[in-house]
């Protein structure tokens, strides 16, 4: 059986060079996409890693399992390395790396030899985040909030901000690429209006991408810089201005929500799309909703700051803004639902993520509405109400939904069928594990326990065991896949070229495609033509 | 972004490879201005905390130096742009002689910045390194001047690529691998060029004139 | 104890509290109603058009204008609604009631102290009178905190080198938990504390106990002579320094122009920056008392000098 399946795989990407160095020297999108993906995988257990240490900490008020101080190190470093180096790159760099240029019919993306040192870049950034955290940790929180990162911090502050700035530029890049790949790559009839929304999703996410990015890294710079040269642009202390600090943070950061939620939106787009045979409905609100989140996007940071001293007139228009923006949020959730309707729906195990998907962002887009409300954000910010908000939009939405990709696009990527059956099963017990660890953190905010707290009342216990117990199902839930998706490229069935009778320009090659793609032009027609036969 | 102009495989012919490198050029060039941008925010909302301390601060600045930085600068941008012409037109040998000078300019630039940043040390002004001043306004001096080294030193350093970029691509042109089919990678570099033109023309009335005249 | 908490409401103890459950209620009610409208679509779809069912799929639309506005204008007049509500919340939540007692909290890290105005300190707790509006003027020591107290709903940072402020009128008698709501490093999680709300007369009962070297003014005036404050600003000093007389919410003239309100903040940095905000007419000649006055110091001089006779037009240090 393996003879035959290796003959059947042996024109494509994956057949070219097995050595270590024709892997990192690659310049095929494909491979890149695939080096992306063990990095990010590593760095989402290592993450996960400290998340159960952080919730087994928290089993007991008292916090017995680690002292306060690797406690802090520790939500620090799971914050570090789940947002810049799992979160933000997840979808774009894997995903999107893989199937932008597959997508729109070109043969690589617009320069290939930036892709890979991207790819670089954020694994030098990464490592050198790792050493330094493993190295005496840091103990700031993600956020770096100044004055206590610049000057009541003993941790290795610089090292971890140097890694962070490394990557950055490793997120710019990948911005800059993608924008011009969607702009100048797409085939001969590949209008804009025939894109598929994954790579509307994707272009929306580039722009955030080099537009936020390059704030982050400056005020990094200045973090390192203040810190070094005990001079104070932060520092009230020394004259300067610790809510600027804040300002230019979440500047940053608020878009980068967005980075970290709107590739999902794409993928899911284009699940439910093929599971229920039918064009998304309100295709074109859908990619104006995109836009519209990506650019109203950049003008809610200071929702951020409505405890923090920013005036009252501030703190109005930003939470007005904050409004604006869930509008096209709730758009696309309508329609995704509308969709739905009058469809052929199947439930394989990409469509239960995708509904997963629906279902927890919808639970954290509304919950964040509450907390666009200032007069609510005042008694639940910084409590385990935003932790849970959160979650909910950033694990519940964009890991559901990047794990939801994986299986729909595992045939087209490796050529291999996985265990349906397991692959269900692991969907469900995650969507169930992830709602019993962090539905019962909204509680918890509601009575005020606050975030990032080593040790908490007795009254908090009962619900925070319950969170822990959940955790351990979500944990198994995340082993399970690593398990049956490796065994699949060992034992998986042969997939053909489009187990799922997709529409997409992805599915008109082979798979796994051929290096360089296409070995004849795709036939382009209008996205998600389900209505027609396969091409 | 490719230096050869060989069509490299992802794109079907030599229009659309243009395309892309230049809308990448202008992609990139966003972001740098965001990058500046973070810098200028923080300055000029650290002016407004401490007036006084800057408008001192900003007198022990030179001047002179400057403005003639400023001026070296726009002319080698003006050569630079008349380099990209005259490859257009393919008279190679006048390119790479425009574009050593503008190098040349660059490398002034880079002395005279030089020169200011010496004197500065001779003065005690450099924060972390060597920083004596005393009287009540030190310490917004002392930020003025963090801030001073590390806008211009982040712009000293896009001179620096960019003057080592231009140096290179000046050889190559001397040696003919451009021509009027092929410049699109010294019409970017020039872009680039401007940029740094351009920062700078923000850099020197924020730090070299405002709180001169009081 | 744990178990029977699972779903304890959290206690209604100040004014404020009640009409911020109201807006939240409020809120839980509209958004369940949102989800459960669609996860029973998604649902009813999921079942009724699952591949192979018998049910018709006649008249299937892929797009239409007239939904699609719909969903985005009924949520956005939904949205608008919920923001106006919440405003006017929200600028009652940020203005304290004219009248309300100052107190003055620093905080530390990891602890939080407490000025009262007849110069009692206490540290972690805050003893205040029932159905008394209280307002907290707050700055910190050195990093960012946040005072946090669940039962009134309250919550605020407090930065170095600037004062905030919160308020609230506690509503019912009892001890109440106070967190820390900014992360501040180490012993974040252990800087809490408790508020205690007292019948008036208890209040002053305890306020007697606990009285010490006088009010917060008169400490301010020992502080004034014994940092020889007095030398230069004091009636009977021959260096020419600013009058404090009468000093307090008025107006000043800067040098290089300009003018500035003499609050909280600008005694503060008058004392700590001197020349930031220097008053029109004299030399730049004091010097900085950064690093030599505790912010506790700092409080009870800027009370002193409130007491020089003051006016009651501002008392607003929320300025930024």
């Amino acid at each position: 059986m393996n003879a035959i399946d290796s003959s059947a795989l042996d024109g494509s990407f994956l057949a070219r060079g097995h050595s270590l160095r024709a892997w990192l020297t690659t310049l095929d999108h494909k491979r890149i996409a695939i080096l992306y993906a063990a990095g990010i995988t590593f760095f989402f257990f290592l993450g996960g890693a400290a998340a159960t240490l952080i919730r087994l900490n928290l089993v007991t008020p008292d916090g017995a399992l680690m002292s306060a101080e690797s406690y802090n190190k520790t939500f620090t470093f799971h914050g570090v390395i789940m947002v810049w180096f799992f979160l933000i790159p997840s979808i774009p760099t894997t995903l999107g790396n893989f199937l932008l240029p597959l997508m729109i019919g070109a043969r690589d993306v617009a320069f290939p030899r930036l892709n890979l040192t991207s790819w670089y870049l954020y694994i030098g950034g990464g490592l050198f985040t790792i050493a330094a955290l493993l190295a005496g940790g840091v103990d700031t929180g993600w956020t770096f909030y100044t004055p206590f990162s610049t000057m009541f911090s003993n941790s290795n502050v610089f090292l971890v901000v140097a890694g962070v700035f490394i990557t950055g530029f490793s997120s710019i890049l990948t911005g800059v690429n993608f924008i011009v790949t969607t702009h100048a790559l797409r085939t001969a009839g590949m209008t804009w209006f025939r894109l598929p929304l994954f790579v509307w999703a994707i272009y929306a996410t580039s722009l955030v991408m080099v537009l936020a990015t390059p704030v982050l890294a400056m005020t990094l710079a200045l973090i390192a810089l203040e810190r070094g040269l005990g001079v104070g642009i932060f520092d009230p202390a020394l004259g300067g201005d610790p809510l600027l600090f804040q300002h230019l943070f979440w500047f940053y950061s608020h878009p980068a929500v967005y980075i970290m939620i709107l590739p999902a939106m794409g993928v899911v787009s284009e699940i439910i799309a093929c599971f229920v045979r039918r064009r998304v409905f309100g295709y074109r609100f859908m990619t104006y909703s995109m836009l519209a989140i990506a650019v109203i996007g950049f003008l809610v940071w200071g929702h951020h700051m409505f405890v923090a001293g920013m005036s009252t007139y501030a703190s109005l228009v930003f939470s007005m803004l904050s409004f604006v923006v869930a509008v096209p949020s709730a758009i696309k959730v309508f329609n995704w639902t509308t969709t739905l309707r009058k469809g052929q729906i199947s439930f394989e195990a990409p469509m239960l993520y995708a509904l997963g998907f629906v279902g927890l962002f919808l639970l954290g887009g509304l919950t964040g509405l509450i907390l666009a409300a200032p007069a609510l954000d005042v008694p639940l910010t910084d409590t385990y109400f935003v932790v849970a908000h959160f979650h909910y939009v950033m694990v519940g939405g964009s890991v559901m939904a990047y794990l939801g990709g994986i299986h729909y696009w595992w045939p087209k990527i490796t050529g291999r069928l996985y265990s349906e059956a397991w692959a269900r099963f692991a969907a469900i017990l995650m969507f169930f594990g992830f709602n019993l660890t962090f539905f019962p953190q909204y509680i918890l905010g509601y009575e005020g326990m606050p975030r990032r707290y080593h040790s908490y009342l007795p009254q908090f216990q009962a619900l925070n065991v319950l969170s822990s117990a959940g955790a351990s199902i979500l944990a198994l839930g995340y082993i399970l896949p690593v398990v049956y998706l490796l065994w699949s490229l060992w034992r998986g069935d042969l997939a053909g070229n489009n187990p799922w009778h997709a529409r997409g320009l992805e599915w008109q090659t082979s798979s796994p495609p051929p290096s360089e793609n296409f070995l004849r032009p795709p036939q382009v027609r209008e996205a998600y033509a389900y209505d027609q036969p396969e091409p | 972004m490719s230096a050869c102009s060989a069509i490299e495989q992802q794109y079907d012919d030599a229009v659309q490879q243009r395309e892309a490198a230049t809308l990448g050029m202008w992609v990139f060039l966003a972001t740098e201005i965001l990058f500046f941008g973070v810098l200028f925010a923080s300055y000029t909302i650290c002016r407004v905390l401490h007036p006084t301390g800057f408008a001192i601060a900003s007198r022990h600045t030179d001047m002179l130096l400057g403005t003639i930085e400023t001026a070296v600068l726009l002319i080698s941008s003006s050569l630079i742009a008349l380099a990209v012409r005259a490859i257009k037109l393919d008279q190679r040998r006048v390119a790479s002689l425009l574009m050593t000078g503008t190098a040349a300019l660059g490398v002034a630039f880079l002395v005279m910045h030089g020169f200011e940043y010496l004197r500065e040390y001779r003065e005690h002004l450099i924060p972390g390194l060597d920083f004596m001043q005393s009287g009540p306004y030190a310490p917004s001096v002392e930020l003025f001047f963090c801030l001073y080294y590390f806008i211009t030193g982040f712009h000293s350093l896009h001179v620096l690529i960019g003057v080592s970029v231009i140096l290179v691509l000046a050889a190559r042109v001397a040696r003919g691998s451009f021509g009027a089919q092929r410049y699109t990678t010294l019409e970017l570099t020039a872009l680039y060029w401007h940029l740094v033109d351009i920062v700078w023309i923000f850099v020197y009335p924020l730090i070299y004139l405002i709180g001169r005249s009081g | 104890m744990s178990t029977q908490h699972f779903l304890v409401l959290i206690p209604q103890a100040s004014s404020l509290a009640p009409r911020i459950d109201a807006l939240f209620w409020v809120m839980i009610g509209l958004c369940s109603l949102v989800a459960a409208g669609v996860f029973v679509a998604i649902v009813f779809y999921c079942v009724r058009y699952r591949r192979g069912s018998s049910a018709s799929r006649e008249g299937w639309q892929q797009q239409s204008l007239g939904l699609e506005l719909t969903w985005t204008l009924v949520p956005f007049a939904l949205f608008i609604g919920v923001f106006v509500w919440s405003l006017f919340l929200f600028v009652d939540a940020r203005t304290p009631p004219p009248g309300a007692q100052t107190l003055y909290v620093v905080a530390k890290q990891w602890m939080w102290t407490i000025q009262h105005p007849g110069g009692q300190r206490e540290i972690n707790t805050l003893h205040v009178p029932v159905n008394t509006p209280i307002r907290l003027s707050m700055t910190s020591q050195d990093a960012i905190h946040s005072f946090y107290v669940p039962a009134f709903r309250v919550k605020q940072d407090v930065l170095p080198g600037r004062y905030t402020q919160l308020w609230f009128t506690a509503t019912s008698l009892g001890r109440f938990p106070l967190f820390c709501a900014e992360y501040c490093g180490l012993d974040h999680a252990r800087m809490g504390g408790a508020v205690v709300v007292m019948r008036a007369d208890d209040y002053s009962r305890w306020l007697t106990g606990a009285a010490e070297q006088g009010t917060l003014a008169q400490q301010g005036a020992a502080l004034f002579r014994g940092r020889g404050c007095d030398g230069c600003h004091g009636d009977n000093a021959v260096v020419h320094a600013p009058s404090l007389q009468g000093l307090y919410g008025h107006s000043v003239a800067l040098a290089g122009g300009g003018s500035a309100i003499a609050d909280d903040r600008y005694l503060r940095d008058s004392m700590l920056l001197p020349h930031t905000q220097r008053v029109a007419g004299f030399a730049p000649i004091m010097p900085s008392f950064a690093g030599q006055l505790s912010e506790e110091d700092l409080i009870a001089l800027i009370a002193y000098i409130k007491s020089l006779g003051a006016t009651p037009a501002v008392d607003d240090d929320e300025r930024h």
